[in-house]
């Protein structure tokens, strides 16, 4: 099952290779992983989506919270969460297709950034599923480059994750 | 006043109460080394190999409840001791390692003997840490020391680079220390405790199984009541031999690959079980799925949260330091009206006993021709009185030594159970022999292992320890050569000793005495010979029979009551 594991630890050089290096030597898979500092400089907040039995979740988590630099652990997936990830598509926008790809835009909420003569780059916030339909919903040729962040997730309401 | 970071690293280390340090000298640490030369507080080991330091940290710290430390230079300096590194962090040793590292200007230049120490170590210590400035050294150190043992202990490296250690800054040692993501846990949950002193009340078939964290962890004391207290049967595992004495009635052997018949068999068809400082790993329970076809409570005792349900399921988890939740398990059980069923205990020790037939497949047949590994073991013990630390390399002669030294205290039993590092027991036998000056310490080896570091035997000359080395020299890597036997059609690759140093002069070419024994009848002579000389190391080489083979045996992945035993018997 998809787990989306969310994280607080230590802002300093190695902690993120600990989470990744604990990750690649118990042969467990990292779907996507990003990280950046908190309000608080010291602390960044990484989020994990990971693929696991329950009994592999529980040692991911376990395993996590044994790292000296992590400072706080929580799985959102097993309550109320918010989930979003970040796209930048760039796509061949000329003739017909350019105000397809608007239309489209449109539809999904994108924002287009950049335009040149022959491109747009789009921009797309949402759940990962939500950023596959929109890939989906074009045409596949004219895509030349995609730059996703990977999920960051936050609890609902008062399920809050801080020191 | 300000002092040089290397001095600042040294008066930590003295700060620490540190007595020995072992190491070897090298480019990146020289600061450190001059540092060290000009006072004498704590005292250097110079080993002949990193490697070797490393463990006979190690063995200094298994032997006492003091953290073990080392320094060696960067690049091939850390490397060598990354196996020692490995082997204390599998057995959950507090140690603290400084390794030099090559100045910080030129980390990332591929600088000669520069290698990525924290990131080579990171999977094997408990922490590690690349020092950037001359002011961070006092606070680390005081942070690597607490981390080493509080917890579930473990290694932790600190790297320092070489100019910062030639850098100045005022010198303050913290009084205390706090990571504010690091908080292990004290006491048990007090509601877990009383569900797990119901669940044993309860008990029918009962087990005891206990290991090497009640060593680590000085809770033998608390161990020895509670099995008392309820009359159960009790096992240790290979690392938690003298958690419990060997020579109690309740003492069940040693379980697991190699263990004893009826420790096996009572550990499969017991009711409730309780895991203490244990981790039910794959040498201990064998195949997981068989071990699970048999329906049992399972309540678990742990510092060390990720230890728990890691491969089996647990019924009752207890997250603690051991002493504080066995003293509050006593407390509540002493309470309790409640005791265990007479009947249903004595039902449950008969079938124990039932299962001790043939010594629960801990005999062998002695012979008058040739040497029996078991019969040195046996007689070690007995010329001993059982009071020597034993340490072990890694193969059959340490099973031997697991199943004929009867171990009656903890931290006498010192050998690599997690890593199974070959070349332990000797640089280990010279920690314990240093924090233990008059015990007596014998090496427990064979020709395969010992010269995996023999290099040491120099090591103990200039600091003139006194260790018995006893090889059971079978002309075989005897573990390697038994599993070919049984599982590889006799087809003996690469597992026969060819062209072995004759031990006896190379025992004297280093300052020490050497023997070969080949008779059975002269193995209790040489022993007592041996061991009468209090001032000398002895290296003694036992030929022994090539063809003993390790019995009782549950074979790799098979479950542990479809263990084999010996046909000799």
């Amino acid at each position: 099952m998809r787990h989306i594991i969310s994280l607080l630890m230590e802002n300093e050089a190695g902690a993120l290779s600990r989470v990744a290096g604990l990750f690649s030597a118990r042969g467990y898979n990292i779907e996507s992983l990003t990280v950046a500092p908190t309000e608080d400089a010291t602390l960044s907040r990484m989020t994990i989506v990971t693929h696991g039995s329950d009994a592999v979740i529980e040692q991911i988590t376990k395993q996590l919270n044994k790292l000296i630099d992590v400072a706080a652990v929580m799985d959102l997936s097993e309550g109320d969460h918010l989930e979003r990830e970040l796209m930048l598509v760039k796509v061949r926008a000329e003739g017909a297709a350019r105000d397809e790809l608007k239309r489209m835009a449109d539809i999904f909420r994108g924002r287009i950034l950049d335009v040149s003569s022959h491109t747009y780059t789009i921009e797309l916030t949402g759940t990962r599923s939500k950023l596959d339909s929109f890939l989906q919903s074009i045409d596949q040729n004219l895509i030349l480059e995609t730059v996703r962040t990977g999920a960051s997730g936050i609890g609902r309401g008062e399920r809050i994750l801080k020191l | 006043m300000e002092l040089t970071g290397a001095e600042i690293a040294i008066r930590c280390l003295q700060e620490e109460g540190v007595e020995y340090l072992f190491g070897y000298p090298g480019g990146a640490v020289l600061h450190i080394y001059d540092a060290l030369f000009q006072q004498e507080k704590v005292k250097h080991i110079l080993v002949r190999h990193e490697q070797a330091a490393i463990h006979a940290a190690d063995g200094y710290a298994r032997s006492s409840d003091q953290v073990g430390v080392a320094l060696v230079t960067s690049g091939p300096g850390i490397t060598n001791a990354v196996t020692g590194i490995a082997t204390a962090y599998m057995d959950s040793i507090p140690m603290v390692v400084i390794s030099g590292q090559v100045p910080s200007y030129a980390i990332g230049e591929d600088a000669f003997q520069e290698v990525d120490a924290v990131g080579i170590t990171r999977p094997c210590v408990k922490h590690n840490f690349l020092i950037k400035d001359v002011k961070d050294i006092a606070p680390t150190i005081k942070k690597a020391f607490y981390l080493a043992k509080s917890g579930r202990p473990g290694p932790v490296l600190v790297d320092i680079p070489k100019d910062i250690s030639n850098h100045k800054t005022e010198f303050v040692y913290p009084e205390s220390v706090s990571i504010r993501a690091y908080n292990p846990v004290g006491k048990g949950d007090s509601n877990q405790i009383k569900q797990a002193a119901q669940l044993l009340l309860e008990a029918k078939r009962p087990m005891i199984y206990a290991g090497g964290g009640v060593v680590l962890s000085g809770a033998a004391a608390q161990l020895t009541d509670l099995v008392r207290l309820l009359g159960y049967p009790c096992t240790n595992t290979l690392m938690g031999l003298g958690g419990f004495p060997a020579t109690d009635d309740h003492f069940v052997g040693m379980l697991g690959m190699h263990g004893t018949y009826e420790a096996n068999m009572a550990m499969q068809n017991c009711d409730v079980l309780v895991a203490i400082g244990a981790r039910f790993d794959d040498r201990v329970i064998g195949n997981v799925a068989h071990f699970a076809e048999l329906p049992r409570k399972i309540i678990h005792i742990d510092i060390d949260p990720s230890s728990i349900a890691k491969r089996v399921k647990v019924d009752v988890p207890i997250v603690g330091e051991l002493k504080p939740v066995l003293d509050e398990l006593l407390t509540v059980l002493r309470a309790s009206n409640k005791k265990p069923v007479a009947a249903d205990l004595a039902a449950w020790w008969k079938q124990i006993k039932e299962w001790n037939v043939k010594g629960g497949g801990l005999r062998y047949k002695n012979s008058s021709e040739v040497i029996k590994p078991q019969f040195v073991i046996e007689t070690l013990y007995k010329i001993t009185q059982g009071d020597a630390y034993v340490t072990s390399d890694v193969g059959q002669h340490q099973m031997w030594a697991a199943q004929y030294y009867k171990f009656d205290q903890p931290r006498r039993w010192i050998n690599s159970g997690g890593l199974g590092t070959m070349g332990f027991g000797l640089p280990a036998a010279m920690g314990v022999q240093l924090k233990h000056p008059d015990a007596t310490v014998a090496c427990v080896t064979g020709e395969g292992s010992i010269q995996m570091n023999i290099q040491e035997l120099s090591t103990c000359k200039q600091f003139h320890l006194p260790i018995k080395v006893l090889s059971l020299n079978n002309r075989y890597l005897g573990m390697v050569r038994q599993w070919q036997q049984f599982f590889h059609g006799d087809r003996y690759s690469e597992s026969y000793m060819d062209a072995l140093p004759d031990f006896v002069k190379l025992a004297e070419a280093y300052g020490h005495v050497g023997m070969r024994i080949v008779n059975p009848a002269d193995v209790e002579p040489a022993l007592r010979e041996a061991f009468a000389r209090k001032k000398d190391l002895v290296f003694m080489d036992f030929q022994t029979d090539p063809k003993e083979n390790v019995f009782p045996m549950v074979p790799g992945g098979k479950g542990l009551s479809e263990i084999v035993l010996s046909e000799d018997l």
